[in-house]
């Protein structure tokens, strides 16, 4: 672990440089552990992959009194805060709903069915929620199905879109440009301006996907544009 | 209701206030007023507690149709003036409030000293809190005015009908913010993913502004940086002021409206104190960088928050028998914003 200032109102505290589920976990532990404390001048937390961004006031506490506060967080002796959720999400993967998928099937070597079945037989891990509000990024796609991003980006995907890139699944929260192949969509909404809190995923939760057929995704979208649809998760063991 | 009908939107004017705080990790970012001073200040002037919503104005301003009894409104953004249009025309010196009625044309042109101004209107702009802020953030988009900047024909709602026949307010000589020539950095969160030359190459070249200038961030042009390895790093937070460095080797400043995560190293970080100064860079300006410890750069935000603080309460004390605005302002300002 270390600290890296990010100016006076900033402190990046390192578990790692890689993406790796374990560092990730050690950064939702501390996360957990810095809220549960409140520390006074603490104003806000951001855990990414691999490091969690606290940021303060700096009339209020000054970095080294920080960082004097977090580092006994840090060590990994002290109980983990509460455990995440675990989502199901439907997701339709025949080709309407899914642009890319033979793309993705040609270029793995894999047929379609095949890659529906590898990445809706993993239950990933939500390391972290950026680029856009809700957008989360889940790990670690089969080894199989990891390839670069398209080196054309769309200027426009339709929200909902379920797209792979590398080892990484996402899921676009609203229409938006973007470069990963897109290989199925969800009628489920990831932000909600009228949920609080308003994105559905959280860094730490456990997502798994539930092939649905085209005509199930169109009953779930009614009822989501009705507002008679609410996705529950299951606690983590 | 009373509103300010647009007759011009200018550049790109949205509605801003203080920030959304506290859903950085679900990935929304702060938004907020670019520049926090002029912001605060137009408030004052115009009589408004530091965090009421207000208009911010981009390079070249709106003209707006007054459609209210009447009202207080301030401009402050460098030296730029506000002219008034309509039945009785006159020009409001820069950092003065100006009481206007059902009809006046308030018309903001060409910023003049900064590229970022702050129009406020005694008791705000009307606009519903999203998640907790009426700041505008374009890419959501939400916030604001449905989520956009302001077009021809809308009418910006007003929280007042009418404003008191109060005296007019004006700025101590010597504060009008103004768009800096250098910006102090703290090095890092990742200056070790650059060479050594590229760092002294930063805080001694100097860069401009490129077109691509906006509320996310600025692209500045100038001497190429090298990095030590590679540019893709696995992406991290991003601060307000980090400034990120792609491929190209030209840095990019990153501000209110900012992606929350990013996965390009960050050589440095505008310090707080100077993090409006930031806000009002635009096209063309040119600007340097200086790197500051951080204990000086701590020290400079006590010094910047005393300076504000004493600055908003001379406005408040010169204007008598009004509600105790001393003791509004002397709440925490800039950095003030909900704990979690």
């Amino acid at each position: 672990m270390r600290f890296l200032p990010s100016g006076d109102s900033a402190l990046v505290v390192e578990f790692g440089d890689t993406i790796d589920a374990e560092v990730s976990a050690r950064v939702t532990r501390l996360a957990g552990r810095i809220a549960a404390c409140a520390i006074p001048g603490v104003r806000e937390l951001l855990p990414t992959f691999r490091s969690l961004m606290v940021f303060y006031d700096p009339l209020l506490i000054g970095q080294g009194e920080l960082m004097a506060a977090i580092a006994p967080l840090a060590a990994d002796s002290v109980a983990a805060a509460a455990p995440g959720r675990l989502w199901t999400i439907p997701v339709c993967y025949a080709p309407e709903q899914a642009p890319d998928l033979t793309a993705v099937a040609e270029a793995t070597g894999l047929g379609t069915d095949e890659v529906v079945r590898r990445h809706a037989g993993i239950t990933y891990h939500v390391y972290m929620l950026g680029f856009l509000p809700g957008y989360p990024y889940l790990g670690d796609v089969d080894a199989a199905l990891r390839l670069p991003r398209r080196t054309t980006p769309r200027t426009r995907l339709p929200a909902g879109s379920v797209a792979i890139a590398m080892a990484m699944t996402a899921i676009y929260p609203v229409e938006s440009p973007g470069g990963w192949h897109l290989i199925g969509n969800t009628p489920v909404k990831l932000f909600d301006l009228a949920a609080d809190p308003p994105a559905l995923l959280a860094p730490g939760d456990r997502v798994r996907f539930r092939p649905i057929p085209q005509a199930e995704w169109q009953a779930i979208a009614a009822a989501v544009a009705a507002e008679r649809f609410r996705l529950d998760p299951e606690p983590l063991p | 209701m009373s509103t300010l009908l647009v007759h011009r939107p200018g550049l790109s004017t949205t509605v801003q206030d203080r920030g959304r705080f506290g859903l950085q990790r679900f990935g929304v970012p702060t938004s907020g007023a670019l520049d926090p001073e002029s912001y605060a200040l137009a408030n004052a002037l115009a009589g408004n507690p530091p965090d009421a919503a207000a208009l911010e104005i981009r390079l070249a301003g709106p003209a707006l149709e007054v459609e209210a009894e009447s009202a207080i409104v301030a401009l402050v953004g460098g030296d730029t003036p506000l002219a008034i249009g309509g039945p009785a025309p006159r020009t409001v010196p820069p950092g003065r409030s100006v009481r206007v009625v059902t009809g006046d044309v308030i018309e903001v042109a060409g910023l003049r000293a900064s590229s970022t101004a702050y129009l406020a209107v005694r008791g705000g702009i009307d606009v519903p809190a999203v998640l907790g802020s009426r700041s505008t953030f374009l890419r959501g988009p939400f916030g604001g005015l449905e989520g956009r900047a302001l077009r021809s024909g809308d009418r910006v709602p007003l929280a007042n009908a009418s404003a008191p026949d109060a005296p007019e307010r004006a700025l101590p000589t010597g504060t009008l913010p103004k768009r800096p020539d250098t910006l102090h950095v703290v090095l890092g969160p990742q200056a070790d993913l650059f060479t050594q030359e590229a760092i002294e190459t930063f805080l001694a070249a100097t860069y401009t502004v490129t077109h691509e200038a906006d509320r996310m961030g600025i692209r500045l042009e100038g001497e190429r940086l090298t990095h030590a390895g590679g540019f893709d790093i696995v992406s991290d937070g991003i601060a307000p002021g980090a400034i990120q460095v792609p491929g190209s080797g030209q840095p990019i400043v990153l501000l209110a409206d900012r992606q929350t995560t990013g996965g390009y190293p960050k050589i440095a970080t505008v310090i707080s104190a100077d993090i409006g100064g930031a806000g009002r860079l635009g096209p063309g300006d040119r600007v340097r960088f200086s790197a500051l410890d951080v204990a000086t750069a701590e020290q400079r935000a006590r010094a910047h928050h005393r300076a504000l603080k004493a600055a908003l309460a001379r406005i408040a004390q010169a204007t008598v028998g009004m509600i105790d605005e001393a003791a509004l302002y002397s709440e925490n300002l800039i950095h003030a914003g909900p704990f979690e």
